[in-house]
């Protein structure tokens, strides 16, 4: 009988991509509940079907590339982007902007890139992006919290609404406190907290507090498992809050909200967690991540202050993506035995 | 045998029962299933002596030894069959007594699948050891002779790298060694050699390590590093040190803190430089089953002949340690423990996470061999397909030496070696972490390795084009500089062989003058003087024209037999050191001056012999010779300053080498260069003097009788007298650019070679050309007269009779000169073969005594060959 000659190691760690890609599609969950618990089920319809669609174009591209079917599917990869995806959209835009997002995401974003690991943008942000700014009005138009007029849509009304079989929900948009801060020009902002529409709540406005509450459980979770390493995150986070404080004269009507309502309001925590942290996308080594993330804290607060979009988490993550070989490029470790590298790039490759 | 502490040891802190010291922590790291247990229930075992045992020649880093039996010996126990060669190189000794049946290529256990040079003893299975015998008290022995007896012993590290021991043992006196380690960490899974030995021979160990501190003289502290996973070896090992200051240290259990880099930064917090050696950091490592095997060597005298190995993984029905003879078969332990290749899903050679997938059962054990594993698909899974890369960062966290192996494989990948060597490639140890923690299962290890190889391979073939490149530099070089030595010889010589020819016709001119004017010299008819000098010509012609040839010849014969033979004395003369060879070279080079000056005579023969027919043509010979004989002073200066400039060059070597070998004659070759350039002076003034004068001179010498001729005769004089201080300046410029040229080449090689003698070149550089300049004007001044001066003398008369007479006889020499191609080829021929004849004897000559002329000899040989045939061809052809 032959024996079987491979080269060491002979031994394997538990971990798999696979199985990464499901802790981070389980730990979507609590923002999911979040977001359904005060918007409603329409993200969930929104999951649902973008995750088909996910299914779908990457089988017709794998197939196009001649590529096995069954074993990239397993990678749980499309899945994720669609997760992802599924949970920035408004909760009630209509299903085909859910399908040619998740079209761009799929085919130009992820497969004529070279597919898995070889995007150099996150799949689900540059789809978020094309469809902010092709369909803007369906992409800002954010359902109404539930504790403002108390009334929960169900899975069906939402599957109807989005697919376009009722048209009940029309009435039920309402700014989100990043919208009201945006447009405040004249109120204090403790005032806009008493005044606004969508404030209201315990740090950051109605249901949105919650949802990043949901979030962060979420990623600490993903931290516990060792998916992600800490310092992209956290050093987002740290940047925002710098950011913010550098900012809030106080609450005067001039100033850009609190470190704790940049913190827990729009997409902070989704974005801190699920996107910074794509590793395909990021920077590769520890210090690149506090680099990347902090810059992307940065982007976030620029833009939502004095930018033209209440919120910025896919544009600084995108333009963040850009700039990551670069980051990498000065962040090299120190390896064992070797002094510190310099930052002279003219010593490394040019 | 006792316990003896030397003062290093009692120096060093007792802190054997403490709970252990501090660590440091490595970088990265993994903690894969460790699988230790099921191998150290039952105690070392003896393996049974295999009928054959197979001795790789390398088991070792380093180079292979080299086998000092041959097939048909019979070996003992113990018995050393093949030596060390060079400095990192270990022998190798039978590990049992037997014949030596086979010194050949088999299958060991290599990565690379090719077989290699064994030494194959049948055993007897008497087992008979060979008389050896260790000493009581190591410190009765020089550090020198314990490092030779380790050396002797064959032992090579017995963790699995196999670096001699004894080179790590030779630190240079200049490094101060603070730590002594001995690594006990077996960080590995599954293998358990070095825990059995703890836990059962805990005190050969402290014994080892002991030997070790005295060779080593540890400054600061000697140390066993054991992971925390090995609590009874640790115990076994803590209070068989009591007494001793040897420190065991535990840290905690983590692969791969057993290499010894990272056992280094454990212990004592430093880091090897990249490429460097633990020496370096003041450290120095030893492997326990090492420190183990040298105690033996220095206690028992017993050579490295057998080692612990491990067999283990759930395809065995017994997983234990055995002590097994070096060289037998893999199968031996296998069969003993019941293996089971049906459940094995491989067999590997070392463990897990650095070992070698075995392709046979039948293999050698080596010194490095720790663990047989032969694990089941449940233990060690087969490896499954690749999924894509995500960047996920978790082999960089997993990393020891802190490297980014998921950028490296998108390197690797890529084949961009520039920035594989950016990220430190060849930093990574290939503990195989990443792999073991890459999601995607991508065997990230096997790219380091493959583009390891791939950047050696490109190294060395860089290296071996940059060496060819330069190599093939250095010969164009050389071939074009002797290319410029050779056109330079040449333009010598064509502008000697030029400068002759002026002299020559400037001297027939003035004698063609004389000649046909002079009574005193022709005493004939005045009516007829033409007629009577072609009388006397055909007279002198039926005598012996042709003997001034013969004697060029002649002479030119002897004197290169001369020369030969003065060679032949200069070479024994060397040869024996004889103090004399000095004076013998310079009567050698005088008769090469001779022989040139011989040999420029004979060019001239041809000339002569066809001429000799001619009685007008004999004449202006006969003429020529005597306005030689008249122009003397000039011609002579002429050749003075010839020799003179020969000389001072000669003088003017001679007293650079002088200067460079700082000769004490230095002052003498000075005072006699000068003395040769105030000659050469007065030469010139000479020349100078005399050129323009002596045509003069001559003028009035010449009488009337024939008034046309007389006129002809007067003009050409005057023509060669006006011309003469033109072409004297030219000839003077010439030379002067000459010695320009040269002293300029002195300049640059001075200036080369940063001679001392530099700005004396320099000035005398700017002398020559502040004369070269005044040679110009002079020249430039004297030019119109030569332009217009020939113009006078050219034309012929046609009354004239003499004149016709001349150019008739012109005429007639041109046309036999014509008609005879026939007759110059022959003679050509002839001279050729004598010429041929010489060379050959002088090369046979050279090639007895062995001189170094031997090859341009034999060139100068083949050249006149082809000459010859040449000759020969065109005559036949006629």
């Amino acid at each position: 009988m032959s024996l079987l000659t491979v080269s060491s190691p002979h031994a394997h760690g538990p971990k798999s991509t696979t199985w990464v890609m499901r802790q981070v599609v389980l730990a979507t969950l609590p923002g999911l509940l979040a977001l359904t618990y005060f918007f409603g089920f329409g993200t969930f319809v929104n999951v649902i079907f973008a995750v088909i669609c996910a299914l779908g174009f990457e089988t017709i591209c794998l197939k196009l590339r001649q590529r096995p079917i069954a074993f990239y599917l397993n990678d749980y990869s499309a899945i994720v982007t669609a997760v992802l995806l599924g949970l920035a959209i408004p909760p009630y835009a209509p299903w085909w902007v859910v399908f040619i997002g998740m079209a761009f995401a799929i085919f130009i974003a992820k497969h004529l890139y070279g597919g898995m690991g070889y995007n150099p943008f996150n799949p689900a942000m540059v789809a978020y992006v094309v469809l902010l700014i092709s369909v803007p009005v369906q992409m800002t138009q954010w359902a109404k919290p539930l504790t403002i007029d108390g009334n929960f849509i169900g899975p069906v009304e939402a599957f109807l609404n989005n697919f376009g079989f009722s048209q009940s929900l029309d009435g039920y948009t309402a700014a989100t406190p990043l919208d009201e801060m945006k447009q405040n020009s004249s109120l204090m902002l403790e005032q806009l907290y008493l005044e606004g529409e969508s404030f209201g709540g315990l740090l950051a406005g109605i249901g949105w507090e919650w949802v990043n509450i949901g979030f962060l459980i979420g990623g600490i979770y993903l931290l516990y498992r060792r998916i992600f390493t800490w310092h992209a995150p956290l050093s987002l986070l740290i940047a925002l809050s710098v950011c913010a404080m550098i900012g809030y004269d106080g609450g005067s009507s001039n100033s850009g909200g609190s470190p704790l309502f940049h913190l827990f309001s729009g997409a902070t925590m989704f974005g801190a967690f699920f996107i910074a942290t794509d590793p395909v996308t990021s920077a590769v080594s520890n210090r690149g991540r506090v680099v990347y993330g902090a810059c992307i804290g940065i982007l976030v607060y620029i833009i939502r202050v004095e930018g033209a979009f209440p919120d910025a988490m896919a544009f600084s993550v995108l333009l963040m993506n850009f700039a990551a070989p670069f980051v990498d490029h000065y962040t090299q470790p120190r390896t064992y035995g070797h002094k510190a590298k310099s930052l002279n790039p003219s010593k490394g490759d040019q | 045998m006792s316990i003896i502490a030397t003062d290093a040891q009692v120096e060093l802190a007792y802190n054997a029962n403490l709970p252990g010291r501090e660590t440091y922590t490595i970088h990265g790291g993994i903690h894969p299933a460790e699988n230790k247990s099921q191998s150290v229930q039952t105690p070392i075992e003896q393996a049974p002596i295999p009928a054959i045992l197979t001795f790789p020649l390398s088991q070792h880093i380093g180079a292979p030894a080299k086998p000092i039996v041959a097939v048909g010996d019979t070996v003992l126990k113990g018995q050393k069959i093949a030596e060390a060669q060079g400095f990192v190189s270990v022998p190798i000794h039978s590990s049992s007594s037997g014949t030596v049946v086979a010194i050949e290529n088999r299958a060991i256990a290599h990565a690379s699948g090719f077989d290699a040079p064994c030494i194959v003893v049948e055993t007897d299975g008497k087992d008979k050891w060979i008389e050896h015998q260790g000493v009581d008290n190591f410190t009765t022995l020089e550090k020198s002779d314990l490092i030779n007896r380790i050396r002797e012993a064959g032992i090579a590290g017995m963790g699995g790298a196999g670096f001699p021991a004894a080179v790590k043992l030779n630190t240079r006196d200049d490094q101060v060694i603070e730590s002594l380690i001995i690594n006990g960490t077996e960080c590995e899974p599954f293998i358990t050699a070095d825990d059995i030995l703890m836990r059962e021979r805990a005190e050969e160990i402290i014994q080892g390590t002991l030997i070790l501190n005295y060779i080593i003289q540890p400054t600061v502290e000697t140390v066993i590093g054991v992971e925390d996973n090995k609590a009874e070896g640790i115990a076994a090992l803590r209070k068989a040190a009591i007494g001793t200051g040897i420190e065991i240290v535990s840290f905690p259990t983590k692969y791969p803190s057993g290499g010894e880099k990272q056992l280094i930064q454990i212990i004592t917090g430093k880091e090897v430089p990249s490429g460097g050696l633990p020496s370096q950091v003041g450290v120095v490592c030893q492997n326990l089953g090492s420190t183990v095997a040298i105690y033996k060597a220095i206690a028992h005298g017993e050579p490295l002949i057998s080692r612990i190995t491990t067999v283990t993984g759930n395809a065995v029905e017994r997983q234990q340690n055995f002590e097994v003879l070096l060289g037998s078969p893999m199968s031996t332990l296998l069969d003993a423990c019941s293996y089971n290749p049906r459940k094995a899903s491989r067999l590997i050679m070392g463990g897990p996470m650095m070992g070698f997938a075995l392709p046979s059962t039948e293999l050698p054990i080596v010194k490095t061999t720790n663990c047989l594993l032969a694990p089941t698909p449940e233990e060690l899974a087969p490896p499954t397909p690749a999924q894509a890369c995500i960047r996920c960062g978790m082999c960089a966290e997993a990393c020891p030496v802190n490297l980014l192996p998921q950028q490296m494989y998108w390197f690797s990948r890529s084949k961009n070696h520039d920035s594989l060597m950016d990220h430190n490639l060849m930093d990574c140890i290939e503990c195989g972490a990443c792999s073991f923690s890459c999601p995607s299962n991508i065997p990230l290890v096997q790219y380091y390795r493959a583009s390891k190889a791939d950047i050696r391979k490109a190294d060395a073939e860089a290296k071996k084009a940059e060496y060819s490149m330069e190599r093939y530099e250095a010969r164009i070089e050389r071939l074009e500089r002797a290319e410029a030595e050779k056109e330079a010889k040449r333009k010598e010589r064509q502008e000697k062989a030029a400068a002759a020819a002026k002299a020559k016709e400037a001297a027939a001119k003035a004698a063609e003058a004389s000649a046909s004017t002079n009574p005193s010299t022709t005493p004939v008819n005045t009516d007829d003087p033409v007629a009577a000098a072609i009388a006397r010509a055909k007279a002198k012609a039926d005598g012996g024209a042709v003997d001034p040839i013969q004697e060029a010849k002649d002479k030119l014969a002897g004197l290169e037999k001369r020369l030969s033979k003065a060679q032949a004395k200069l070479q024994t003369a060397i040869d024996t050191n004889d103090e004399n060879v000095e004076a013998f070279k310079i009567s050698v080079e005088k008769l090469q001056e001779k022989i040139t000056t011989a040999k420029a005579a004979i060019p001239a023969e041809p000339n002569a012999s066809t001429v000799a027919d001619d009685p007008v043509a004999a004449a202006i010979a006969r003429a020529k010779a005597k306005a030689e004989g008249k122009t003397d002073p000039v011609a002579d200066a002429k050749a003075a300053i010839e020799s003179l400039n020969k000389r001072i060059t000669k003088a003017e070597a001679k007293l650079v080498t002088a200067k460079e070998t700082n000769d004490e004659n230095l002052e003498l070759f000075a005072s006699s260069l000068e003395k040769l350039q105030n000659k050469l002076n007065d030469a010139e003034q000479i020349v100078a003097k005399h050129s323009p004068n002596s045509s003069d001179k001559e003028a009035p010498i010449l009488v009337a009788d024939d008034p046309v001729a007389a006129a002809i005769a007067r003009a050409k004089a005057k023509a060669e007298g006006n011309s003469d201080p033109a072409e004297e300046a030219q000839a003077k410029l010439d030379s002067l650019n000459k010695r320009i040229g040269k002293a300029e080449e002195k300049l640059a090689t001075a200036r080369e070679i940063n001679d001392e003698n530099v700005e004396i070149f320099a000035s005398s550089l700017n002398k020559l050309k502040v004369k070269q300049e005044e040679a110009q004007q002079a020249l430039n001044a004297l030019s119109p007269k030569t332009e217009t001066v020939p113009k006078e003398a050219e034309p012929v008369d046609p009354n004239d009779p003499a004149a016709i007479a001349i150019a008739k006889a012109k005429a007639k020499m041109a046309s036999q000169a014509d008609l005879s191609p026939k007759a110059k080829l022959e003679k050509d021929i002839a001279s050729l073969e004598k010429r041929i004849g010489s060379t050959q004897t002088k090369l046979t000559e050279a090639q007895e005594s062995s001189a170094d002329t031997v090859d341009i000899l034999a060139s100068s040989l083949k050249k006149l060959e082809v000459k010859l045939s040449d000759a020969r061809q065109a005559l036949h052809e006629l």
